[in-house]
């Protein structure tokens, strides 16, 4: 069968590079970073190597500024939570966009529990934060602000520079979270004002089981995991090594090939996307357009008169793996927040997919997932009551209104009895 | 497929990519469709009734893949049976006969029985008579298409 992976998002393949890199340090290089003998001194050694290559990623001052936590979302709970407890005694606020993954969103409504109080800042329609809105929600008490490099759901790149300006004018440490974009597109810490920001190597050809975050020694942290003092004090635990190792290669091969895999996966995103446009009637793309505005590896789509998790499972009996924002496939049975924050139509929300590329991807994989999704699309469109009753007038189409027939949301609340949230 | 991971059982998944009686009844004797308020899932059922009992069923559903199978099992449980015993119809029968659902997909399987219940209803009220002898009551949260 075909096997087209198109979850990037969700992780990417091991860099072989970084695999060699990492299997010394399993059997061979066993040591403990913290023993003062030869074994750890080696492995101490590799460490601050590592640490050399992923700050070159992002350009930061230093590679002392460099903290490896065990995944993406430790280095996020670290970096909201540790500057919040930090300034304390300074301030209570934070201020964050409502389109943060949940680990920024979860961590700060956890602080909420604690005390602290915070501003969620709206986005446009593509998904962008609302400036003026962010320089409203700040007040003196704010000690964080929170914005993303990249959307993790429709790809929308955010103006950090500009939130970094607003920071620095306010004398506010500035949170970045780019674990889901680190690697698909330049990040230079120094340029963008981002006091912090948090990397997850899975997501570029490193390993699980390691995060990294930065943060600018301007920046006051107190650690949220307590124990011995590794990590210059600010992260306790043993340093998962051969992950750091791999982690550390992935980065260096990233900023290497950097323009390489962003001229290619978007070349890929253009034509699935026009492929996709031209095929399939009632379809929208999530975000902004293929371009400067949009990451390049992304592409958010809702199908219309379909369920998203329907879609992913026929794609996956054809060898294509993607992911969806549908409440179908959310544990909770909730829509992605960040499709409910753009103000996507609740019916819009439902027939979501979500398709990430990488640097193997092909242009010829692009048109077999054209062509295989056009397929499916007619298939669920064949079983689905809402086609049904488009084509006969009763409810009508978001996408391309025909002024016949009630909407999709009315519809559903009839038949439910309770509008759909 | 042997050696592929899938997300529902294999019943689940025949019944998804395979779906039984699916599509409308052009002269249906009860209609009935329903939807989710937890998830959005809509579903659809189309029945013809023949001296008290169901004769054909037809099915059509926006939402998942347990939902669309919940609802193709449903229209071959309830096939043959009297209106009586479609009354009695209970979504644990779809959840046993597909195998069991995720926990978090239980409620496919109620919506395929509120399908069915709402079908019933259209049914009854076309026809009266047929209403007195089962004893059903009216459901009024049931809205036909």
């Amino acid at each position: 069968m075909r096997n087209v992976y198109l979850d990037h998002l969700s992780a990417t393949p091991l860099l072989p590079e970084a695999f060699e890199a990492m299997k010394p340090f399993f059997l061979d290089a066993y040591g403990n970073a913290s023993s003062l003998h030869q074994h750890g001194l080696r492995v101490r050694d590799a460490l601050a190597k590592a640490r050399t290559q992923v700050a070159a990623l992002i350009n930061a001052e230093s590679a002392d500024d460099i903290f490896f936590t065990s995944c993406g979302t430790e280095s996020v709970n670290l970096a909201v939570k540790g500057v919040a407890y930090a300034n304390r005694r300074r301030g209570n606020h934070i201020v964050w966009s409502e389109v943060e993954h949940p680990a920024v969103m979860n961590s700060v409504e956890f602080l909420e529990k604690e005390g602290f109080t915070h501003t969620r800042v709206p986005v446009d329609p593509t998904g962008r934060v609302r400036l003026d809105a962010l320089r409203e929600a700040i007040t003196d008490k704010t000690t964080l602000l929170c914005v993303q490099m990249a959307n993790h759901d429709i790809g929308t790149i955010q103006p950090v520079a500009e939130v970094g300006r607003i920071a620095a004018e306010r004398g506010i440490p500035l949170f970045v979270d780019a674990n889901s974009s680190a690697g698909w597109l330049p990040i230079d810490v120094q340029q963008l004002g981002a006091t912090l920001l948090s990397l997850s190597p899975h997501r570029f050809y490193g390993p699980k089981g390691v995060g990294v975050l930065y943060r600018s020694r301007r920046a006051r942290l107190v650690s949220i995991l307590h124990g011995g003092i590794q990590e210059n004090g600010r992260r306790a635990g043993t340093e998962n090594v051969p992950a750091i190792v791999g982690a550390a290669v992935a980065a260096e091969v990233a900023l290497r090939d950097m323009n390489q895999r962003i001229a290619h996966v978007s070349r890929l995103q253009a034509r699935l996307w026009e492929g996709l446009r031209a095929r399939i009637p009632y379809i929208k793309l999530n975000g902004p357009e293929p371009g400067p505005a949009r990451i390049c590896n992304n592409i958010n789509i809702s199908t219309e008169f379909i369920e998203g998790e329907g879609q992913l499972l026929l794609l996956d009996l054809n060898g294509v793996a993607v992911a969806s924002g549908s409440s179908c496939v959310s544990k909770s049975l909730k829509i992605s927040h960040v499709l409910a924050a753009i103000g996507l139509d609740h019916a819009l929300a439902q027939g979501n997919l979500i398709l990430t590329l990488g640097r193997d991807n092909t242009e010829e994989e692009m048109d077999y997932v054209v062509q295989t999704f056009a397929q499916i699309v007619e298939k669920l469109r064949g079983m689905s009551p809402m086609w049904d009753e488009f084509q006969r007038g009763i409810i009508d189409s978001v996408i391309s209104p025909t002024g016949r027939g009630k909407s999709f949301s009315e519809h559903a609340a009839a038949v439910s009895g309770k509008p759909a949230h | 497929m042997s050696d592929t991971y899938t997300l529902y059982n294999k019943t689940v998944m025949d019944h998804f990519m395979n779906p039984r009686n699916m599509g409308d009844l052009p002269e249906a004797d009860g209609v009935g469709e329903v939807g989710a308020a937890a998830c959005g899932d809509i579903m659809k059922m189309s029945l013809k009734v023949e001296n008290g009992r169901i004769t054909d069923a037809r099915f059509k559903t926006f939402g998942c893949g347990s939902a669309i199978a919940s609802s193709s099992m449903a229209t071959e449980l309830i096939k043959g049976r009297t209106l009586e015993e479609a009354m009695n119809f209970s979504n644990q029968e779809v959840v046993d006969a597909l195998g069991g659902l995720p926990p978090v997909k239980i409620h496919c399987s109620v919506l395929a029985e509120e399908a069915l219940k709402a079908a019933l209803e259209d049914y009854l009220k076309r026809h009266p008579e047929s209403a007195a002898k089962t004893g059903a009551a009216h459901h009024p949260e049931a809205v036909t298409a």
